[in-house]
């Protein structure tokens, strides 16, 4: 018996690529999600170490010292009190961080809870969703205005008000996703296994919700953001003793012809950040999306 | 001079653990108003070779390498606006879900005129007019009030005759059908499959029918080329197939499925026939025979070297390095 | 002569859907998924239900393990009734009658490891009693369903469909059940491995007595693993039988037709095949009489007209049609 040769061409149509480590792997493919989470780490540290960050107590006033251009002693100027504006821009980030991701943290258990209830139990799914559509018709920036009118400024009432504000499309994205795991086949296997409706909506439904929740967080988590600063800029946010990047916009509005910094330099952290938790919330999404992760 | 000369056909994805080897040495003619079937079970690379056939396949994902000669011309190298040229124009597809292969938002009528007004340069009306003409051709029934309805208003036989209608509208001189029948009941398979032979009869057109139902294969092909795990491992005429096949794949294969008449048959095993094992992933380079790991016959030589793909008879090639025993046998 | 009470019988069981409901609530168009279907299964039997698309098969399926209720008739399990039952008394059935459905790949919880999804009846069933109690019982319905006992801390895409469908099989075994519901359970597994899960089953219902509901529409494995077979059209058995009967002496025009449409993989020479003509009618307006009389051809007026109720032509064998055909197809013009 003769041995036949090996005739089939072989070798790969793609160079194999040159091994790399862990992290460099997940720069390399998940490069908006490192942007963002950069970004939004050291945003953090700015608003964690503010006290040592900032080179001037934020709330001290100098009249002499007013409406400073940026200098080296004072970087981003100063404003009509003469108040160090990189001190309180600084500062400022604790406010945006604060009710950022407490409101993402709030909305999203508002959402989970009603929109879970609202998949789960169809008897239940009208009343809330007719509640949702109810909040949902009125833009969430004039429904924070309006709650914050009843309650007045504080930056709880702020984050209960834009909590209130965002959550109904939460509910909505959740009650979606109830719905269609409901149609896997995998809940009929739990009915049959004998499991019953809460343990089927916290073992097999919540846990396949998270990912697309995640993402509708940082969604929220930025949404949050603008509207803090929204609601500080027109005076109905959080008081104006507490140093805020929407506060000082106000303050330099009126001199943003002549001194535009005043509003440049909180807009642009306001800006970054916001780009941040969104460029982190595509990253996520491109990163959960089933059709990615089934990639060959 | 054959339509279709296939020779070494390589196709590669980029996965995210190192390259997918889907389709692996291929090789195979087409002769005008041939049906040849690619069998094989999922994962052979039997739709790849297809879609790389199409140039389907997304350019930075895939990369494909040989030759692909249609009537003279090396697909491979060909620009992209030269394929879209032989697309749906010289070669017709058929997917096997008619309705994501459908626009929704289109009539059927539209789309069939479409494909004639692009490729053929007709006039609106021309084109109409040759869609119902092709509408009665697959047996639609009131071809001139169906022309007008959307795809959902369909059913899934009918939607599979539209998307014959589609493909042949150009007279094209190849036909590839992916998994044409997979999706549709038994009674209205046996009827898409019968007008599929029929139009055949009438047009010329050569089919490459992709399956992986051997029922089907027995039915209407003129050959068979057998995949596993990406490569070739056996070709034959049909009759030669299902009566002598050499490679132990596709004796396994015809032994494993279960045959109508079965319990008539007071000889026949209340056991169905097993292969052992699952199909090797494709990420592994597999320096022997793809299915060393599953073989009855398998030596040290075919878990190191992998066969060649040779004539043992003509008209039938097979890729095992035991086949002389079967022939003596 | 003593009668085995069977383990499921079915009588008369209906369900329809009700659609598009007006602005009061009241529906306005009603698919009719299964009329008046009567069937029974012996233990360690196997019953299989064939037919097309829209026959009512999977409905049929998924009514008999109370995923969703009939709107009319009865079934009985043990014999008792089983179809109105609530609470406890359900949980309790539910052990008895168990699923095993046809993707391999929704229906597995992506994020449960193999003991967890295992773990599941077990736990809820109240069939274990410790943590070892558990483990132990796992260990032993892997070997049942021929998986290695390591997978029980791996994830379900770490396996492939034929195995997928194993570890569902293994949940389906975990309460013991009295009848497992084969949901196209082989449908869309690769045939090499389609053949190791019908061998499987047939082995575990020879070592358990199990009853098996094998619901499919691949007519080439229904029939090496049947024992009997049920034939259903838009809604309707048509022709139930022994499999031979059904396989070797199909009385209904429908079966006659289904079971020639099916390609063999042969190149012998072949029957002529029955073309039939048209589509299934739809279920939300199913013909009057005889629901095949639109696509049979030997359709008379009193099939247009009149409903053909199930009647006994042998020992375990009954067809729904009013006429009578010789073995090679032939109408015998005398009607019942």
């Amino acid at each position: 018996m003769t041995i036949k040769s090996n005739m089939i061409a072989t070798g790969d149509l793609f160079p194999s690529e040159p091994r790399r480590g862990r992290v460099a792997t997940f720069v390399r493919r998940h490069p908006t999600i490192v942007a963002g989470g950069g970004i939004l780490f050291l945003m953090v540290l700015i608003a964690v170490f503010a006290q040592w960050i900032a080179t001037i107590d934020p709330d001290k006033i100098a009249p002499i010292k007013r409406n400073r251009e940026p200098t080296a002693e004072f970087w981003f100027g100063t404003d009509m009190l003469g108040r160090d504006l990189f001190s309180r821009v600084v500062y400022g980030a604790r406010v945006s961080l604060l009710v950022g991701f407490a409101v993402a943290v709030c909305a999203t258990f508002l959402g989970l809870v009603t929109g879970l209830a609202a998949g789960a139990y169809r008897r239940l799914d009208m009343v809330i969703m007719r509640l949702m559509d109810g909040l949902m018709s009125v833009p969430p920036i004039l429904l924070a205005i309006a709650l914050m009118a009843a309650v007045g400024g504080s930056v709880f009432n702020v984050i209960l008000a834009i909590s209130i504000a965002e959550f109904p499309r939460m509910s909505r994205l959740v009650r979606g996703l109830v719905l269609s795991i409901r149609e896997q086949a995998y809940i009929d296997g739990a009915i049959a296994s004998g499991s019953s409706m809460p343990k089927i909506i916290v073992k097999h439904i919540l846990p396949n919700t998270l990912g697309p929740i995640m993402v509708q967080a940082t969604y929220i988590c930025s949404a949050a953001m603008i509207t803090e600063a929204a609601l500080s800029f027109i005076g109905a946010g959080t008081p104006p003793s507490i140093p805020s990047w929407g506060g000082i916009m106000n303050e330099g509005r009126m001199l943003w012809q002549i001194k535009p910094y005043i509003i440049l330099f909180p807009a642009v952290f306001l800006s970054l950040t916001v780009l941040a938790v969104n460029l982190l919330g595509d990253g996520l999404r491109d990163a959960l999306d089933p059709r990615a992760a089934s990639r060959i | 001079m054959p339509i279709l000369n296939v020779s070494e056909l390589r196709t590669h994805f980029r996965g995210e653990r190192g390259p997918v080897r889907a389709v692996e040495n291929v090789s195979f003619t087409l002769e005008s108003g041939e049906t040849i079937a690619i069998v094989g079970e999922s994962g052979s690379g039997k739709s790849v070779t297809s879609l790389s056939i199409m140039r389907l396949l997304a350019g930075g994902r895939a990369r494909s390498s040989g030759r692909i000669e249609f009537l003279g011309r090396d697909i491979l190298s060909l620009g992209e606006a030269e394929m879209r040229k032989i697309r749906g124009n010289e070669i017709g597809m058929i997917f096997q879900e008619p309705m994501t292969s459908l626009n929704p938002v289109l009539t059927i009528g539209r789309q069939i005129a479409e494909t004639l007004i692009l490729h053929q340069h007709l006039s609106r009306a021309q084109a109409r007019a040759r869609a119902i003409e092709m509408l009665r051709l697959v047996d639609i029934p009131a071809a001139e009030q169906r022309i007008d309805e959307y795809p959902h208003q369909l059913s899934g036989g009918m939607r599979q005759r539209v998307m014959i209608a589609m493909a042949l509208a150009c007279e094209p001189k190849l036909l590839i059908a992916d998994e044409p029948t997979t999706a549709l009941d038994v009674t209205i398979q046996a009827q898409v499959l019968e007008l599929m032979a029929d139009l055949q009869k009438r047009t010329g057109t050569a089919i490459i029918l992709i399956t992986h139902d051997l029922g089907v294969v027995a039915d209407v092909a003129d050959r068979v080329i057998v995949m596993y795990a990406g490569r070739t491992v056996e070709e034959a005429t049909t009759k030669d197939l299902f009566l002598h096949p050499l490679h132990p794949y596709t004796r396994g294969l015809l032994a494993t499925i279960a045959k109508l008449g079965s319990s008539l048959d007071d000889n026949a095993a209340s056991r169905l026939t097993e292969i052992p094992g699952q199909v090797p992933s494709l990420h592994e380079s597999i320096p022997g025979c793809a299915f060393a790991s599953r073989c009855p016959l398998v030596t040290d030589l075919c878990r190191h070297t992998a066969p060649s793909f040779e004539a043992v008879e003509p008209d039938h090639k097979v890729a095992c390095h035991h086949v002389e025993r079967r022939l003596q046998a | 002569m003593t009668m085995e009470t069977p383990v499921l019988e079915l009588r008369n069981l209906q369900k329809h859907y009700f659609l598009r409901p007006d602005f009061w609530g009241r529906p306005t168009a009603t698919v009719h998924a299964m009329d008046d279907v009567s069937l029974s299964l012996k233990r360690g039997e196997t019953l299989s239900i064939v037919g097309e698309s829209g026959c009512g098969k999977s409905t049929l399926g998924k009514t008999i393990v109370r995923l969703q209720d009939p709107t009319g008739g009865e079934f009985l399990l043990n014999g008792e009734r089983a179809d109105t039952l609530q609470g406890a008394a359900l949980k309790a059935f539910r052990a008895r009658v168990q699923i095993v459905f046809q993707d391999p790949f929704s229906s597995l919880n992506p994020r449960m490891s193999v003991r967890e999804t295992l773990a599941e009846p077990l736990v809820n069933f109240g069939l274990a009693a410790s943590r070892a109690d558990i483990d132990a019982k796992i260990a032993t319905l892997l070997d049942m369903v021929g998986l290695p006992r390591d997978a029980t801390n791996r994830y379900p895409h770490q396996f492939s469909g034929g195995q997928r469908q194993r570890i569902a099989i293994a949940r389906a075994l975990a309460p013991n059940p009295d009848v497992i519901v084969c949901d196209e359970a082989v449908s869309a597994l690769d045939v090499s491995v389609k053949a190791q899960i019908v061998n499987l089953l047939g082995d575990i219902q020879k070592e358990t007595g199990l009853a098996l509901i094998f619901i499919s529409h691949d007519l080439a494995i229904v029939e090496h693993l049947t024992h009997r077979v049920a034939v259903m059209y838009l809604g309707h058995v048509v022709e139930e039988g022994a499999r031979r009967e059904i396989f070797g002496a199909a009385a209904h025009p429908y079966t006659r037709a289904l079971i020639s449409a099916v390609p063999n993989p042969t190149v012998e020479e072949k029957k002529p095949r029955i073309l039939l003509k048209g589509d299934v009618p739809s279920p939300l307006a199913p013909p009057s009489g005889c629901r095949f009389h639109t696509r049979c051809a030997f359709a008379t007026d009193r099939c247009r007209a009149e409903v053909p109720r199930l009647r006994k032509i042998g020992g375990d064998h009954a067809v729904a049609c009013h006429y009578d055909f010789s073995a090679d197809g032939v109408l015998i013009q005398h009607a019942h």
